[in-house]
């Protein structure tokens, strides 16, 4: 009962469609969890769900030991929604302002927040003014307030430049080192990088995967592609001894299964200074991540 | 209560920036001076001082004018946040939906009570200056601007209800103009119709009463004429002022903004982001 959210077994059916289909789901004090799924896979559903904004059919969901958007839960918990949506007649700062008022905070550090997530220079504008990556900046300050125990943030990168993005997940590691759990979506694998702990693949509402990143690349047994480059005339020798590589130029392609690797290896230093080169290619992260992802008929 | 100050604080902001502040000014403000300048005849016969016929002709712009403002400001209040997509992230800060409805209606009814006492500061001063007996009719003044307040608090709670249960701007819009037209115009055009038919038989004695205390609208009106000693200029529905008690109209009028502010909040409490 440690754990900052427990989810098990939770089922949510919008007329018909299954959006969530008995998932089940714990986040720790100080992980981060990512949570990877196409395009209505049902992961907004479920952040709605743990922040007590959608009512669900089946299962249980504990969020820092109370229910989900009780008065308890919501005081430990802050939300980033999918598109953060603020009033364009308020500036930066105000609204802000206005969010650490109702968290009982005081709004003159409301520059301090923005300054944090690099926004200061237009605290003072606007928010009707903004372009889509300083309203997602907005929304991240005010995920900030009050050291939350829990943050849940709804494709927290959308709309942010490679280099904000950095900023972001370096922002993420410390407030996780202070302890704080965080559960975020992403629709590519490859937008979360190693930057968290623990991966979630929903795939049509069911849970497809879950672990830690080498987790599921040895789950997934996705074949390794290597590419062995032989030394002038040595071409069809070195075919020979490896049945099943196609020959591009000078060069000799083959995957293998991850338990025939070192095999392979082991021929092919065998062939000695008739190879010139080698090189290994593991599976890619949108390798492993649609081999689990996967829509019905694909 | 920090809560529905700060949401107060942040609401009447905007509504500064919107220009709602400058527009209910200026529409309560034009109002009054055109209807106290249309009531400049001489009024020697009567025995009654200027001000309190203006209030007579104020309580007019009560009816029509303050569900209106109220209305057009109210309309928005919930459907605006789920058309802007804001209302989702607000539900997940601590504090109950009530706190929000009522930081909101804080908001708009210091918007609206500022109208309402620039107008009929100007009404009463154009008053006093064209007659010095006008003192006689500032309790009436003042008893129809506390009285137009609470019936602008009536028609914001309704004003936040209709929006929780259109949950969009445009359907929101066209249920608020539906409730003004059917609260402040067409209700009284059908009891009139109804006591002319009735001809003063048992609707006129009996039902006619209890359905204007009954309208919030038209129980300001009753309460006001019939506090006030100009009832002999008023016509037509408020002709009945005299036949109802004072205490009834003033406890209609008390009642309607808790009632219309309770059916918001159980309305609100009901819209799912
Ligand atoms: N309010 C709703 N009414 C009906 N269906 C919905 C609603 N919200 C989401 N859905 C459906 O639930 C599924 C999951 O949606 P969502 O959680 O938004 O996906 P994701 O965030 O992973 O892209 C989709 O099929 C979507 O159409
Ligand atoms: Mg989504």
């Amino acid at each position: 009962m440690t754990s900052t959210l427990n989810i098990s077994d939770l089922t949510k059916t919008f007329t018909g469609v299954k959006a969530l289909d008995a998932v089940s789901l714990t986040v720790a004090p100080g992980s981060r969890v990512a949570l990877l799924g196409h395009n209505g896979a049902g992961k907004s559903t479920m952040m709605k769900i743990i922040l007590g904004l959608l009512p669900f059919d089946a299962g249980t969901v504990t969020v820092c030991g109370a229910a989900p958007g009780s008065a308890e839960a919501r005081r430990q918990v802050a939300y980033l929604p999918e598109n953060a949506a603020f009033h364009p007649a308020l500036t930066g700062e105000e609204q802000i302002g206005h969010y650490l008022a109702l968290r009982g905070e005081s709004p003159k550090t409301a520059r301090a927040l923005l300054e944090r997530v690099g926004l200061h220079d237009a605290a003072r504008r606007r928010i009707g003014t903004y372009s889509k990556g300083m309203r997602q900046r907005v929304g991240l300050a005010q995920a900030l307030i009050g050291k939350p125990k829990l943050l849940v943030l709804d494709e927290p990168t959308s709309g942010l430049d490679p280099v904000s993005r950095r900023d972001f997940y370096a922002l993420l590691d410390g407030l996780a080192a202070e302890g704080a759990a965080v559960l975020l979506s992403s629709h590519a694998l490859t937008e979360v990088e190693a930057r968290t702990d623990q991966i979630v693949i929903l795939s049509n509402g069911r849970m497809a995967a879950s672990g830690t990143l080498s987790e599921l690349r040895r789950a997934a047994a996705l074949p390794v592609t290597m590419h062995v480059t032989a030394r002038n005339g040595y071409g069809s020798e070195i075919a020979d001894a490896l049945p099943g590589a196609i020959r591009v130029g000078a060069d000799l392609h083959l995957s293998c299964g991850q338990d025939e690797k070192l095999d392979i290896l082991a021929c092919v230093t065998g062939l000695g200074d008739k190879v010139a080169d080698i090189e290994m290619m593991p599976p890619s992260l949108e390798d492993i991540y649609s081999h689990f992802s996967r829509r019905d008929g694909q | 209560m920090n809560r529905i100050l700060a949401t107060a604080k942040t609401e009447f902001r905007i509504a500064l920036r919107n220009r709602w502040v400058a527009i209910a000014i200026g529409l309560m403000a034009l109002f009054a001076l055109v209807l106290s300048a249309a009531g400049s005849a001489p009024t020697g016969g009567l025995g009654v001082d200027r001000l309190s016929v203006t209030v007579a002709s104020l309580t007019s712009l009560s009816v029509y004018l303050v569900p209106l403002i109220a209305l057009l400001m109210s309309f928005d209040a919930v459907a605006g946040e789920v058309e802007r997509g804001t209302l989702p992230l607000l539900l997940t800060y601590p504090g109950a939906r009530a706190e929000i409805l009522f930081g909101k209606l804080l908001a708009h009814l210091a918007v609206l009570s500022l109208a309402v006492v620039v107008g009929y500061g100007i009404a009463g001063a154009v008053a006093f200056w064209a007659d010095p007996a006008s003192a006689a009719g500032l309790p009436a003044l003042l008893r129809l601007t506390w009285t137009s307040i609470l019936l602008g608090a009536t028609f914001l709670g309704a004003g936040y209800a209709l929006s929780s249960l259109a949950r969009r701007p445009s359907g929101a819009a066209g249920l608020a103009m539906g409730l003004w037209l059917g609260a402040v115009v067409l209700y009284d055009l059908g009891l009139l119709a109804a006591v002319v038919a009735d001809g003063g038989g048992r609707f006129t004695t009996e039902f006619f009463p209890i359905a204007l205390l009954a309208n919030p609208a038209d129980a300001l009106r009753l309460f006001n004429l019939a506090a006030s000693d100009a009832a002999a200029a008023a016509a037509g529905v408020a002709g009945a002022a005299g036949s109802v008690p004072l205490w009834q109209s003033a406890l209609s009028v008390a009642l309607w903004p808790a009632l219309a502010l309770a059916l918001a909040t159980a309305a609100f409490r009901r819209v799912t982001p």
